[in-house]
């Protein structure tokens, strides 16, 4: 625990009347990824906002390792049409970058070709690398994803998900996300927190893939994670018909 | 030089088209539009309050503005969404302005000057305050510019690298409060959000970066304001309107061009 980039203890958030989290533990070691599953409106983003210093605390306290470096990877950046926008230009936001790290950082986030192009002109894969790209720039300590791949098909997401695990091995950071892709989640993190307001249960994805709070929020077995799966991101209810990959 | 009113006026309409055009990228970027209407409208209740209380019609504009701007950033979304808010307050604003103007004893207002501007009329004193204020503006979003994109582009993004948001936007609602009280003089409060709006979206086809943006912007903004001041010269038309009309003349041509090169 001595080496945690960031931990938040008793952490309690209300929007007005309503208690969007509380009593959140939650810590993030150097070199570990943890993965936080949960149902819509179980306050996940609410969380990776709190942690990133964005909603007043209601109570508890977030703590954060001196001097800690954070990269982050919003859900969805939406561009707005007006805004003219190159992926080198975006890279120097908010502080200019030397065009071989700019370059350094693309390769490692596996699009080294894309330099000159117009954000808006990006495929969504190539958006969030750039995305990806600009948040490992200044080599941060800790990566915060709030579902990156949540506009990508199936193998699109798992590319990116390697990407993440290669970044960690190559730099040693801490990366924190969310996401619903659970089988990718299963295979890739260290840590898995299961929250629905209050942290259900953690632990390694085998751990938690076998608790019961777990189950109760997600269904039985292998089973439960297809469905969570499919209720996000496909309506149809034939269980062999192909995979829906639109996003 | 300056003792002649057509060169005053020309110094006055550039100097508000270089605050307001890169100002107006932002308004532009954010869709601000509406917001920066509302304060606009707003402006008129301190026109009202500043001749009542014998204070310099820039200065009372600005307060009003500003206090109007940042009020209806602290309550929204607290049951009332924005627009809904800035309607209620911009509107009620101009309303009492306008009614409040009549119980000023004495003078006799042309309230057309501060609806449409009355640019022909700039003194030196006033030309002053044009280019004092329009400094105070590019210096502001100059030093701000980074953080201002970053915090445009995305929350979360702008507060990883250690940006508040909230404060960014108060930079910008100041900027605007500031662009309000100076281009009053020139293009009254009906047309000011034009002047920030249209020589932004002429030159978006044609930018690449949003700093490319900004400048081109500017350029059209100052080459509106001089060519508008000499049409309506020539063709003896009230100048504010005329100087709008020219910037959006080329915004037309600006589409037209951008039309053609995609289909080329």
């Amino acid at each position: 625990m001595s080496t945690s980039l960031v931990t938040s203890r008793k952490l309690t958030v209300r929007y007005g009347e309503t208690t969007v989290l509380h009593d959140v533990d939650l810590y993030v070691n150097a070199g570990e990824i943890v993965t936080i599953v949960g149902p819509n409106g179980s306050g996940k983003s609410t969380l990776l906002t709190a942690i990133l210093g964005g909603v007043a605390l209601a109570g508890g306290t977030i703590e954060r390792a001196p001097g800690l470096r954070i990269g982050y990877v919003p859900q969805r950046l939406v561009l707005d049409p007006t805004l003219p926008m190159t992926v080198e230009r975006f890279l120097s936001l908010p502080r200019p970058v030397p065009a071989s790290k700019a370059r350094e950082a693309l390769e490692r986030a596996g699009v080294p070709e894309i330099g000159g192009r117009q954000m808006a002109a990006l495929s969504g894969g190539q958006f969030q690398r750039a995305l990806l790209a600009r948040a490992i720039l200044e080599e941060p300590d800790l990566l915060i994803l709030d579902e990156a791949t949540a506009g990508l098909d199936q193998p699109g997401a798992a590319a990116f998900y390697r990407r993440i695990e290669e970044v960690r091995t190559e730099t040693g950071c801490g990366v924190l996300m969310i996401s619903h892709d659970l089988h990718v989640v299963m295979s890739t993190s260290d840590r898995v927190i299961c929250l629905n307001g209050h942290v259900c249960c953690e632990g390694t994805p085998e751990v938690v893939a076998n608790a019961p709070d777990y189950r109760r929020l997600f269904g039985e077995g292998t089973r439960g994670a297809l469905a969570l799966y499919r209720h996000h991101h496909d309506h149809s209810h034939t269980h062999d018909a192909p995979q829906d990959t639109a996003g | 030089m300056l003792d002649d009113f057509m060169t005053r006026a020309a110094l006055a309409g550039i100097g508000t088209g270089l605050a307001a055009a890169p100002l107006g990228c932002f308004v532009v970027w954010r869709r601000m539009a509406y917001f920066g209407d509302a304060t606009a409208h707003a402006a008129i209740l301190g026109v009202a309050l500043s001749l009542a209380f014998s204070v310099p019609v820039f200065a009372g504009a600005m307060i009003v503005a500003l206090i109007m701007a940042t009020t209806v950033s602290m309550i929204s979304g607290r049951g009332y969404a924005m627009d809904t808010l800035l309607g209620v307050m911009a509107h009620s604003a101009l309303a009492f302005g306008l009614v409040g103007v009549t119980f000023i004893p004495g003078v006799r207002i042309d309230l057309m000057a501060y609806l449409f501007g009355d640019i022909l009329s700039v003194s030196r004193v006033d030309l002053g305050v044009i280019w004092g204020g329009a400094a105070l503006v590019l210096a502001l979003i100059g030093w701000r510019w980074n953080a201002l994109l970053t915090a445009t582009l995305n929350e979360g993004l702008a507060r990883a690298a250690g940006i508040d948001p909230k404060r960014e936007q108060l930079v910008l609602t100041l900027a605007l409060a500031v662009v309000v009280a100076v281009a009053i003089k020139v293009v009254g409060v009906l047309l000011i959000t034009a002047l920030l709006i249209i020589p932004a979206a002429a030159v978006r086809p044609f930018a690449a970066t949003p700093e490319r943006m900004g400048v081109m912007a500017a350029l059209v903004a100052m080459v509106s304001a001089w060519s508008g001041l000499r049409a309506s010269y020539e063709f003896d038309t009230p100048t504010g309107p005329t100087i709008v009309c020219v910037t959006a003349l080329l915004f037309c041509l600006s589409t037209a061009m951008a039309g053609l090169r995609r289909a080329a």
